[in-house]
């Protein structure tokens, strides 16, 4: 048997992925979730070996929710109009559904992924380029054992290296998250946030002062290095 | 009209040609009136490069000041005082040059009024030159910004288009009629009823019409409809409006954007049940309308708030009534509310 998640907010859209489905024997809908948090207890429990995700969803979006993932499952996006989700399908060559869709448009998607099954989705580059294409970030999504965590970006005081993870320091101390330091660097808001530091990034209005063209103090006492670029960047972003 | 580039390099060499022919021309003339070739030439080249240097000072001075219409008088006379002192100085000049040539001193006291009328004419056709130049690049650069204008009108309709019919409202609806007809092929049908009403509504009305509380509240009434078999149980919906206020008037489809921004700021940042709240009233003269939904405070960001929906609402308020205060937010404890006031003509 193949087990199945149905990840959408919508119900009735839910209810015709599942009506389809009902004309593939092999196939058995373990959970339909509502939500992003829902999905990712269903994946753990489940071990689905296909699910169909929506875009926007409450709280965390489709992405966010495949990022705290480790490994994520194989995925049919299903959504009704997020170009650049759109743009990022098409150069991952990952088949996704526009709402609404033909039963024999579905029919295809299926097909294609029964063939494809053997080989590894490229899931994981999909995530890191829609990631940076999003907009503009206004929070970060992060997992800490079973616990997720949203955090407004107005309340990461700064972001620090750390092997191949990200520091993300809050007022209550931090957060590992798996991702690069270039890729919070582009999607942050440069007026907010400078890349000070090839392992430093911070938040402009958490400075407190400026003694050297060396080094930066914070408002919550700790001292981040700057390196001769970012001190003119920062010089730069706070218009001196 | 084809813009003619008027560049700086086209200007200078088209001076100097002038100056150049008239140069050549007056040597001429004051031959021809009796001097000595090489003493007309000279003659000439003196005076008239004066001239041209004092036009280029005049000239380069009127970029950075054009007078107002009325100051023409003042600059005629400045013209006036300008050329009389370039032929008292050429004037000397020339004498100092040539004090012993009797003929030559007579002759050239004898021209002076001439070559005084010569030089303020010249200085005023210079300024005159100026200023047609200066109002033409104005006439270009007001052109271009009309352009611009209009070409952000054309975007600001089509924008506001677009957001009356969100693409995700419009295919979001559309699959969950398509998933009704399969099991529930009356509920579809009422649903796509509802949706063609909900659009001829908004494609009927303009910008500028004002609709009464009543016929609003019923064409949102459309939309939550949709809506809520779009999310099922979790989108909850009450309009509290007394009877007596169905005939007051505001905008049309001013509430449609508001209450969309409530439902997404409610129910995508929650993921419990939500439960969206209007209220109406009478203030003042001053139709009240208030909207309420959930959210998280914990993680919502302040700037998510007032979305574009908002910015909208408060900018066709503003072009409406010319006041800035008709819009207003609050969250308090894990509600946001939507307060806009229209005032009664």
């Amino acid at each position: 048997m193949i087990k199945v998640v149905l990840i959408d907010d919508e119900p009735l859209a839910r209810s015709i992925v599942a009506e389809y489905l009902q004309s593939y024997s092999n196939i058995e809908i373990v959970q339909e979730c509502g939500d992003g948090f829902e999905g990712i207890k269903a994946i753990a429990q489940h071990h689905p070996d296909l699910i169909f995700l929506d875009v926007q969803m409450p709280k965390i979006n489709g992405f966010e929710m495949l990022e705290l993932l480790e490994t994520p499952p194989a995925v049919i996006f299903t959504t009704a109009f997020d170009e650049f989700a759109m743009r990022a399908f098409e150069t991952h060559a990952i088949d996704y559904l526009l709402k609404p869709f033909s039963k024999e448009r579905f029919d295809k998607a299926m097909e294609k992924w029964m063939k494809q099954k053997a080989a590894p989705q490229s899931t994981q580059a999909l995530i890191e380029a829609v990631s940076a294409q999003q907009e503009e970030q206004h929070q970060v999504v992060v997992k800490t054992g079973s616990s997720i965590r949203i955090i407004p970006i107005s309340e990461v005081l700064y972001f620090e290296a750390y092997d191949d993870y990200v520091k993300i320091h809050t007022k209550d101390g931090y957060h590992l998250k798996k991702k690069t330091m270039q890729h919070f660097e582009n999607t942050l808001d440069a007026a907010i946030f400078a890349r000070v530091h090839r392992s430093f990034i911070i938040q402009v209005a958490q400075i407190t002062r400026i003694d050297s063209a060396d080094e930066v103090l914070l408002k919550n006492g700790v001292r981040v290095p700057l390196s001769r670029k970012g001190y003119t960047k920062l010089k730069a972003v706070l218009g001196l | 009209m084809a813009a003619v580039e008027i560049t700086q390099k086209r200007i200078a060499r088209t001076y100097t040609i002038v100056w150049l022919t008239w140069i050549i021309v007056q040597s001429f003339i004051l031959s021809y009136i009796g001097l000595g070739m090489k003493q007309a030439i000279i003659d000439s080249v003196v005076s008239n490069i004066f001239t041209a240097g004092l036009g280029i000072i005049l000239y380069n001075i009127l970029q950075y000041y054009q007078p107002e219409n009325d100051n023409f008088v003042y600059l005629r006379l400045w013209a006036l005082f300008l050329a009389v002192a370039d032929i008292t100085i050429v004037n000397e000049v020339l004498k100092y040059i040539y004090y012993d040539d009797e003929q030559y001193l007579k002759v050239l006291h004898q021209s002076l009024p001439i070559r005084l009328c010569f030089v303020f004419l010249m200085l005023a056709i210079i300024t005159l030159l100026t200023w047609v130049q200066y109002y033409y690049i104005n006439v270009q650069e007001t052109m271009e910004r009309n352009a611009n204008t209009e070409t952000m009108v054309r975007e600001a309709e089509l924008s506001k288009l677009r957001q009356q019919l969100q693409p995700h409202f419009l295919f979001n609806s559309l699959n969950s009629i398509s998933a009704l007809a399969g099991s529930k092929p009356e509920e579809a049908r009422k649903m796509i009823q509802q949706l063609s009403d909900f659009l001829r509504g908004t494609l009927k009305k303009d910008d500028q019409q004002l609709v009464t509380l009543k016929e609003e509240l019923q064409h949102l009434n459309l939309y939550l409809e949709i809506e809520k078999v779009r999310f099922g149980h979790r989108l909850n919906t009450e309009i509290h409006c007394d009877e007596s206020l169905n005939g007051l008037i505001l905008p049309s489809l001013l509430l449609q954007p508001i209450v969309e921004n409530a439902i997404k700021f409610g129910l995508y940042d929650t993921t419990d049940d939500v439960l969206i709240e209007i209220y109406t009233r009478l203030e003042r003269n001053e139709l009240v309308v208030e909207v309420k939904n959930p959210f998280d405070p914990t993680t919502a960001s302040p700037k998510k708030g007032t979305g574009f929906g908002l910015t909208s609402v408060q900018r066709r308020l503003y072009l409406l009534y010319a006041r800035n205060n008709l819009v207003k937010t609050q969250s308090q404890e894990k509600h946001f509310t939507t307060t806009i006031h229209i005032p009664q003509l």
